[in-house]
């Protein structure tokens, strides 16, 4: 049985095995939607809306949507993108992200994102919402300034048992993913720098590693986001 | 009825001063005043933040010479994360910071010379201001004005290579530095194509020398008498005495030369240093905690440190040093217009220092960090431009700030600068009612000599704006010039 299907996205034409989100096949077929929440080997939830799409002119979410033989698919266009960077300018607005003395700038993915979408300055107000520092583990800052929910380090962050070291807590928009505090008293070095490697912004930080990479050195001061993808 | 001037330039947002002058029914200066609006929420804002952030973040207090608040609060960390203080550090992580300090020297120093101060010794300090700025200088002196453009270019060059960005960069990070410079970025600054390389600008520094002193030749009563007044003079200085920007001990002497502070660890600032607090100025007014408040105040920055210094460590930056201290006849010089020559004499050790370093294979190793037992409490001094600057940080177990302290070298020249506006006001206004233009010029070249951020920020492109005030005794106002 042949289970390789055919759509299209912005015109191209996409091949890929079936089952595939509709980002993993843009991926395979040199094509970039832009994705926040999405994070390879845990399950898409569709949280942020990053990787807005138009699917036969319904605006889907392209990392929890299956692709179909036949669709035809929007995603860079003048409208989508301004819906993305709309939702960039609200992230930013509904935080505290000081780039400036950020030490994620240059491998912040929000900041990436909002170079890459042309965001000047938000278009709406600024919430400065008063946000805590967590320092109590010895090997990380947990900074809610700067947390954008996107739950990768929940799902990708756990003990040997299995134990998640992230967990939210509150509701509405008191909410906030909070680190454990037995576990961050025990973590190690290495789990210290794999939380703060998958978190797209400067939320979790190692300690006592800061700016200790070079500006001109960081993943996004050398190729804007997506470029490994777009050919 | 005695009346008060005010001359209130109109700045952006990191300095805002205003001068008042107060005057008797005769005309008679009774006392002038400088208010300095200083926005000091950074040592605020910094609490709770981990300590790694501080050389980034304060450093955006000023986008003239962010450099040294960005090393000295490095040099303040040094000391937290257990790098010892000033010698601690690698040869590397020393001497690229040493080369970062010294490329913002030359730039600013650069900055203030032919943007600044040019156009009032080429002009002249009663010329028209449409003329007397930095587009006039363009205009009639063009190969000044291209100098003073590649001087500064080379300098934030220099910041570039060590710093990783020309402005607001993260080179340094406790316990020495981020990167080492590659052979190519050596040769780049060494020996660039003309006139972008080293000896180019060591020969340029020669040649402004020379300009100021020509202009000194020519205009000696001007020159030597506006804004000369006793003061003591604080700075640091290498522990033998060689003038040291970016390390050393502090010293201070009087005004005939006396040690006043000798040679002291900068761990214990606030042993030797008050700050006070007068009720019509933002600004504190630093002074030296023995001689109290009303003897105790120093002047810092360029005129400073030649006093203090007993050597420059370079030749050609030697020679011109016994030079200007020959003129004094090795006494502390006093003389306000005289800091644009310290300043200058400094531009040329600057220039010299980084062709040296750049020479150096040190600045090519790999050892860039050193750390050590990590304590709570860390001071960093550094020699800014304008003079000395502390930084002072302290930690919780937890790795965030709890305290910072800064003083800034705007600070430490308050009360020096209120005084030049009164010696200045005193013989320029006295006897007359009415604001005339040289008043307001000659209050302004006394201001800008002292090179205080607020200049910066209302200068650059032209005239410092002003805003001229007279004001009775009850302050209403009588009469308002602006220019
Ligand atoms: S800490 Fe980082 S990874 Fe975790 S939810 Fe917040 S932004 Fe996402
Ligand atoms: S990446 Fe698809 S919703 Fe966040």
């Amino acid at each position: 049985m042949n289970n390789t299907i055919k759509f299209k996205i912005d015109g191209k034409e996409i091949v890929a095995e079936m089952g595939k989100t509709i980002v993993e096949a843009a991926k395979e077929n040199g094509v970039y939607i832009p994705t926040l929440c999405n994070f390879p080997g845990v399950p898409p939830k569709g949280g942020c809306r990053m990787c807005t799409i138009k699917i036969n002119g319904r605006f889907m979410t392209s990392c929890t949507t299956p692709a179909a033989a036949g669709m035809e698919i929007e995603s860079d266009t003048a409208e989508i993108n301004d819906l993305r960077k709309s939702i960039i300018e609200l992230l930013f607005v509904s935080g505290n992200h000081f780039c400036p003395a950020c030490e994620k700038s240059g491998n912040c993915e929000l900041q990436a994102l909002a170079y890459k979408y042309q965001m000047m300055v938000p278009k709406f107000p600024y919430s400065f919402p008063l946000k805590e520092v967590d320092a109590s583990s010895p090997k990380i800052i947990k900074d809610q300034n700067r947390c954008v929910l996107c739950q990768r380090c929940m799902k990708t962050i756990k003990t040997e048992d299995g134990e998640r070291y992230f967990a939210f807590e509150n509701r509405g928009d008191k909410l906030e993913v909070i680190l454990d505090p037995e576990l961050g008293q025990k973590m190690t070095d290495e789990i210290a720098k794999l939380a703060m490697d998958n978190c797209p912004v400067g939320s979790i930080i190692q300690k006592e590693v800061g700016f200790v990479e070079p500006i001109g050195t960081r993943k996004y001061d050398k190729e804007p986001i997506g470029t490994d993808i777009d050919v | 009825m005695p009346k008060k001037i005010t001359i209130e330039p109109v700045t952006r947002v990191e300095g805002h001063g205003k001068v008042t002058i107060k005057i008797d029914d005769e005309g008679k200066v009774r006392e002038s005043r400088l208010h300095i609006v200083e926005f000091r929420g950074f040592e605020r804002f910094v609490q709770g933040r981990p300590y790694w952030e501080a050389p980034v973040l304060v450093q955006r207090l000023c986008g003239i010479c962010p450099v040294s608040h960005h090393l000295a609060a490095a040099k303040a960390l040094d000391v937290i994360v257990g790098a010892g203080t000033g010698d601690g550090l690698s040869a590397v992580g020393d001497k690229m910071r040493r080369l970062m300090h010294m490329g913002q020297f030359f730039q600013s120093h650069v900055l203030h010379f032919f943007h600044l101060s040019s156009p009032d010794f080429l002009f002249g300090i009663n010329a028209d201001p449409a003329i007397r700025n930095v587009i006039g200088v363009i205009e009639h002196h063009k190969d000044l004005a291209v100098q003073g453009v590649m001087m500064r270019k080379y300098g934030q060059e220099v910041i570039y290579h060590t710093a990783g960005k020309k402005i607001h960069g993260t080179g340094a990070i406790p316990g020495g530095i981020n990167k080492n410079l590659s052979i190519a970025e050596r040769d780049l600054l060494l020996n660039g194509e003309a006139p972008l390389n080293a000896d180019q600008m060591v020969e340029w520094s020669v040649a402004a020398l020379n300009f100021f002193k020509a202009y000194h030749k020519s205009n000696k009563t001007l020159v030597d008498t506006f804004a000369e007044f006793p003061s003591n003079h604080l700075s640091l200085v290498r522990k033998d005495g060689a003038l040291d920007l970016y390390h050393g001990v502090l010293r201070a002497v009087d005004t005939n030369g006396k040690r006043i502070l000798d040679d002291v660890d900068y761990q214990d600032y606030d042993k030797y240093i008050e700050e006070e607090v007068r009720n019509w100025s933002y600004m504190k007014f630093p002074y030296l905690k023995h001689l109290g408040k009303e003897k105790g105040w120093y002047r810092v920055g360029p005129l400073a440190r030649l006093n203090v210094c007993d050597f420059i460590p370079t030749p050609l930056a030697q020679k011109e040093f016994e030079e200007f201290k020959a003129y004094t006849h090795g006494k502390p010089n006093n003389m306000s217009l005289h800091y644009h020559w310290a300043r200058l004499i400094e531009t040329l050790y600057a220039a010299e220092e980084i062709r040296n370093l750049l020479k150096d294979p040190d600045l090519q190793n790999e050892d860039l960090v050193v750390k050590g037992e990590k304590l709570n409490k860390g001071v960093g001094v550094i020699e800014a431009p304008r003079g000395t600057l502390f930084h002072h940080y302290e930690i919780n177990k937890d790795d965030q700030i709890t305290l910072a302290n800064l003083i800034v070298s705007t600070t430490n020249n308050n009360e020096p600068m209120n005084q030049a506006v009164n010696h200045t006001a005193k013989s320029f206004m006295n006897g007359q009612k009415e604001i005339t233009e040289g008043m307001m010029n000659a209050v302004e070249v006394a201001i800008r000599a002292y090179d205080p951020c607020l200049s910066c920020a209302t200068h650059a492109l032209g005239q410092m704006p002003l805003e001229m005030k007279l004001v009775d005794s009850n302050d209403n106002v009588i009469d308002t010039k602006n220019k």
